[in-house]
């Protein structure tokens, strides 16, 4: 239930990387309903609603470029932040000369999507959450451009611009159909962080989320 | 301690290179960095947060509560952490909960606070999302990648002692001019990591003079040009960012010829900025 909202996400790189390819990261072909989820999510969120993506509009051509960046090995160990508030001297820092990897990261250049979405109210909303006072804000936060951190595609270091569509959807470039293959769907949180996939098809540059997810999600 | 910012910022960095090697790609066998498509040069953000880092590591060493997590280089392991009363928490048997942990390195470590950092301390790998976003900087035209070689007139090794010199190679770009973007979320300093008013400031610092502590070889002449800072009435912010972005123009003066000094830019800031947005141009 609730109403649709159509924004408009548009950036010169973006990585939605693929689970298998987590290393040396590589991305989906295109925009994943888990990282749509996100960038709403970034402009407007409350513990009681949820997103859920109903149609991605892929309006630019596919396109890839590739990054190769020094990285960083490790992440911040638990054991050791313990022990340093216990006040033991330990060295709680990473030197970047020795814990450095060179990765490359293949990312979609130029992108433009048009997320279709509406939320469900969820078992946390209280008597005064109404459908029609989310909405609203959501709607006004989208339109003036104001968000709670700045939304971004797959990566922090590749920002989204936003618009809400308020009309049509523009067209897309895209025309006829693709298989795009098993793409992640999102992560189940109620069910101990389960990756759900979906076989994602494109028609005409739309990838009906909601047919593709009745057509057997798979996880 | 200061407080906690409370308001939405966007920044644009103007920054340029003269014959040197802003970053290299590690692809290219280190030549500056490009974008194939167009042929115009890149520096990375974590290019941009190493320098920050450097820095900030510079004018506040051994200052509790300004550490590094990810440091560079030799590292002398002589301070006394005074930090670690942090909060003057008493040892005791029981384990400090998660959230604990995150705010003793938020304490800390002004990277994280600032750029946020992935620990292992929560569920899902407990990404601490940090308020500042910086995007891939971009020159305003193509960049001319020079290969230039250099002589030595020393030698490593001893069979090549006859040889009496060895030969290397330098990567450089003659001039660009870059442009950085970046955003500062105040929602998540007050929910995540409180980055405060002085990390602010020492921010807005650390990006202007961050080049000046920063020359080697390999560099050439970079330094910080503009630094323009929209700064929002509240936390959400008042407008979308592309807009104020797009109030920074930079034109180029020097016709067909290609760019070779920051003379050759005219950089307007439209002061026509929408309501409850403030401009203030830091540099």
């Amino acid at each position: 239930m609730g109403f649709g909202i159509c924004l408009k996400v548009w950036g010169d790189y973006a990585c939605f990387t693929r689970p298998e390819m987590k290393v040396e990261r590589v991305s989906y072909d295109v925009m994943t309903p888990s990282a749509a989820r996100g960038i709403l999510e970034a402009i407007y969120w409350k513990p009681a609603i949820c997103w859920k993506i109903d149609r991605i509009h892929v309006m630019n051509r596919i396109a890839y470029d590739n990054i190769r960046r020094n990285e960083v090995l490790g992440k911040i160990p638990a054991a050791k932040v313990k022990s340093a508030l216990k006040g033991k001297d330990v060295q709680l820092y990473q030197d970047s000369n020795e814990a450095r990897v060179q990765r490359a990261s293949l990312l979609l250049r130029d992108v433009c999507y048009c997320i279709e979405a509406h939320f469900e109210l969820t078992e946390k909303a209280g008597p005064d959450d109404t459908p029609e006072k989310h909405y609203n804000i959501a709607l006004r936060r989208m339109r003036r451009g104001q968000c709670f951190h700045h939304p971004y595609l797959g990566c922090r270091e590749f920002p989204a611009r936003f618009e809400l569509i308020e009309g049509t959807v523009p067209p897309s470039c895209h025309t006829g159909e693709r298989d795009l293959g098993f793409m992640l769907y999102d992560i189940d949180f109620a069910d101990d962080m389960r990756p759900v996939f979906f076989r994602a098809r494109m028609v005409d540059g739309v990838i009906d989320v909601r047919e593709c997810l009745g057509a057997g999600g798979v996880s | 301690m200061s407080e906690i910012i409370k308001n939405r910022y966007e920044f644009v960095l103007l920054f340029d290179v003269e014959n040197g090697n802003p970053n290299g790609d590690p692809d290219m066998g280190n030549m500056p960095r490009i974008d194939p498509q167009t042929g115009n040069g890149i520096v990375t953000d974590v290019c941009l947060k190493r320098k920050i880092r450097d820095y900030v590591d510079l004018v506040r060493d051994g200052v509790p509560g300004y550490d590094i997590y990810v440091k560079t280089g030799a590292v002398l392991n002589d301070q006394h952490r005074k930090a670690y009363d942090y909060l003057g928490i008493e040892p005791s048997k029981n384990k400090p909960g998660d959230s604990r942990l995150t705010e003793f390195m938020c304490e800390n470590f002004f990277d994280i606070r600032t750029f946020g950092a992935v620990m292992t301390t929560e569920v899902n790998c407990g990404q601490v999302r940090g308020p500042v976003q910086i995007n891939f900087a971009r020159s305003m035209d193509p960049v001319f990648q020079q290969e230039v070689t250099v002589t030595r007139c020393a030698v490593t090794n001893e069979k090549d002692a006859e040889k009496g010199q060895t030969m290397g190679k330098k990567q450089m770009v003659p001039y660009a001019l870059y442009r950085a973007e970046g955003y500062i979320s105040a929602h998540l300093a007050q929910k995540t990591t409180g980055f405060n008013e002085d990390d602010l400031e020492l921010l807005w610092d650390s990006l202007v003079n961050m080049f000046e502590h920063d020359h080697s070889a390999a560099r050439g002449k970079m330094s910080a040009r503009k630094l323009i800072v929209f700064k929002h009435r509240n936390e959400l912010g008042c407008c979308q960012s592309h807009v104020l972005f797009d109030g920074v123009k930079v034109e180029r003066l020097s016709g067909d010829l290609p760019p070779r000094s920051f003379g050759d830019y005219r950089v307007t800031v439209s002061d026509d900025v929408p309501d409850g947005v403030e401009l203030i141009e830091k540099l």
